[in-house]
């Protein structure tokens, strides 16, 4: 579904990814880790397509298809999306306005015949349920006043909503409390399925315990050093990411 | 002397009232760069330029009309147009006409930077008048239209001075629109001169979408008594350059005014607001909400004047102008002005520009929106504020619409 070689980003000048290789499966949870500076959040920015790094090696194929070249909008109807860490407040856009414009839009960009009000609705509904979000929030703006909880989780509705193919999560977990992490996780597992593929970035173990990774892949200073079980998760929060600061990238698979 | 001033007063030589009033604005001229309330709208090219006075409405096609409901006065190039007109539905009590008061000395409009007024106050011979009796609560909107309408290429001139006049405790609503049959290059002025009397409503909407070669100025004049309430939006989106002066004064206790609009500059157009509050009485109130865009080589001009007379003590006067600045090659220039006088007062003002949230609007691709839909989205919800206030749905809708139209235009 997704194949990183050997990508080589920077910023500003500045090298962040310095020959990443991953590759991940439909069906799959791979979970990222490693510690703050290390490029996580840099990976999922550039495989949701922000401006400003600046790609100097390697490839990225998202079933199949050179990724690096689309628009974000483009690889939104691909079917890949990003869970933001912050999450952007637009004041005065209408959630479930926005929601819809945005389904539709992917939709007509696929070729499927786009949702009316009614058929939106129910959808909403459907996903609403799944993950205890109050329905008053879908009638304020974009994530508008809502608490940090809030607006991870209507992340993650965004998500049970555009149902894509790929799923990133940055961070997701940070500065959730344990009710809220733990609504978070039920809706991403609501949403498995053996031709979705999740990558869950994260810098703390805990959220792993909700959603069980099958691979869990160690990044530091812009390389997958370390790949491993959910077990790797665990020594890594028992050990530091000091544990693994002497070990050697493995080969390019 | 000006080619315009020279050419506007052509056609009333015989006219020894308004003669009289035109040779006083012949004399002072046009505002020059040194004026502080002509800064930032110079008034170089137009000074060149020459008119024709409109003589008649011509022709224009009534479809451009059909969403326009009665009762409705339409004006065409300056003249009202009875077979585009229809009063139907006009509460029976409300008395109109279209005679414009008689010329004559109007101190309000002595000054020199009032020149448009001060013409617009000689020169009309037409005009909306609209009397409220006391206690008529006056259900239907009554819509007043203006149509710029192209006559085999002349650029012509017209002048317009309506009355609007509500008595104690009257109600209505006005809607007042500006449209466009066919590119031109006129120049309609215009001055509206309001009188809210106590405890009336007045609702008033504009929007001017004048033609991409048309001036336009109008002076809105209103004066606010005991209690009463005045509620406005406009939306300034047409014209070449297009110039609203609005001043409201708040001479009876409790009197509230609010001023609500968007301004929205693409291509080359010059839109300027200026705003003259003056709280006079005690306990009156303001609330002032305008956004402004620009876009292209257009250029936005918002001055937002707030005075607090001596004794207007209890006055709660707000004022927020906020802007964006969406091309290089585009302006905005915006002047918030407070002047205290009084004691007591709340006064808040803020006035920013800024550009569109790029991060926003990464995040609106990353769900897959264009970025000419996630822009329009954005600058859609910018303008949103403002036109909130409206109550009527229908028109607060209406009025959405008109933006929303706009600014898919804008996007391409």
């Amino acid at each position: 579904m997704l194949k990183i070689e050997n990508l080589h980003a920077s910023i500003n000048g500045r090298e962040i990814l310095k020959g990443l290789s991953l590759e991940l499966q439909p069906g799959q949870v791979h979970a990222i880790m490693g510690p703050n500076g290390a490029g996580k959040s840099t990976l999922g920015n550039i495989l949701a397509g922000r401006d400003g790094y600046e790609i100097t090696e390697g490839t990225v194929e998202f079933e199949g298809k050179p990724l690096l070249d689309l628009d974000p909008e483009e690889r939104a109807a691909a079917g890949l999306f990003l869970a933001f860490q912050y999450p952007v407040e637009i004041p005065g856009v209408n959630n479930t306005y926005f929601l819809r414009s945005s389904l539709n839009a992917q939709r007509k960009a696929r070729g499927e015949e786009e949702l009316d009000s009614m058929q939106f609705l129910k959808l909403v509904r459907e996903k609403l349920s799944v993950l205890h979000l109050d329905d008053k929030l879908l009638h304020r703006g974009v994530n508008e006043g809502f608490s940090g909880g809030e607006k991870k989780r209507n992340e993650i509705f965004q998500m049970a909503v555009l149902e894509p193919k790929l799923a990133i999560l940055d961070e997701t977990d940070s500065g959730l409390d344990i009710d809220a992490l733990r609504h978070v996780a039920e809706g991403v597992n609501a949403l498995r399925s053996p031709d979705r593929a999740f990558l869950v970035i994260t810098h703390y173990q805990r959220l792993l315990e909700y959603i069980r990774p099958d691979v869990v892949h160690v990044l530091a200073d812009g390389r997958i050093v370390e790949s491993g079980g959910p077990e790797l998760a665990e020594q890594l929060e028992e050990h530091g990411y000091a544990w693994v600061k002497d070990r050697i990238a493995p080969e390019v698979a | 002397m000006s080619a315009l001033l020279q050419s506007l007063a052509s056609g009333f030589e015989d006219d020894a009232g308004r003669r009289a009033a035109l040779e006083a604005v012949l004399q002072d001229g046009l505002p020059g760069p040194r004026s502080e309330a002509w800064k930032y709208t110079p008034l170089r090219a137009l000074e060149r330029r020459e008119f024709a006075s409109a003589d008649h409405a011509p022709e224009i096609d009534a479809t451009l009309l059909e969403d326009i409901p009665a009762p409705r006065l339409v004006f065409v190039n300056g003249r009202h147009a009875p077979a585009l007109s229809d009063m139907a539905g006009l509460d029976a009590g409300v008395e109109t006409g279209l005679q414009a008061s008689a010329a004559g000395g109007d101190d309000r409009y002595a000054d020199r930077d009032a020149v448009f007024a001060r013409l617009a106050a000689s020169l009309a011979r037409e005009g909306v008048q609209v009397k409220v009796p006391a206690g008529t609560r006056v259900e239907a909107p009554l819509h007043v239209v203006f149509v710029g309408a192209a006559q085999d290429g002349a650029e012509l001139a017209w002048h317009l001075r309506h009355r609007i006049e509500l008595g104690e405790g009257a109600r209505l609503a006005l809607i007042e629109h500006h449209l466009v049959a066919g590119d031109h290059h006129h120049l309609d002025n215009a001055l509206m001169e309001i009188e809210v009397g106590a405890h009336g409503v007045l609702e008033h909407a504009r929007i001017q979408s004048g033609s991409d070669g048309a001036t336009a100025f109008l002076r809105t004049q209103a004066t606010l008594q005991e209690s009463a309430h005045y509620r406005r939006v406009d939306l300034e989106l047409g014209g070449a350059l297009s110039r609203h002066e609005l001043n409201v004064q708040l001479v009876g206790d409790n009197a509230r005014a609010d001023a609500n609009g968007v301004l929205l500059a693409d291509g080359r157009r010059h839109l300027d607001t200026r705003l003259g509050i003056e709280h006079i009485a005690r306990d009156t109130s303001s609330g002032l909400l305008w956004r402004g865009m620009a876009t292209g080589r257009g250029r936005v001009v918002f001055h937002g004047g707030i005075t607090i007379q001596a004794g207007a003590d209890g006055t709660d006067a707000k004022l927020s102008n906020k802007n964006l600045l969406l091309a290089p090659n585009a302006e905005i220039d915006t002047q918030p002005v407070l002047v205290i006088h009084a004691d007591e007062v709340e006064a808040a003002h803020g006035a920013t520009v800024g550009q569109l949230d790029e991060e926003a609007l990464f995040y609106l691709r990353t769900r897959g929106l264009s970025e000419r839909e996630g822009r329009i989205l954005l600058t859609e919800a910018f303008t949103r504020e403002p036109l909130s206030a409206v109550e009527d749905p229908v028109l607060r809708e209406a009025l959405e619409e008109q933006v929303v139209a706009k600014l898919q235009g804008v996007a391409g």
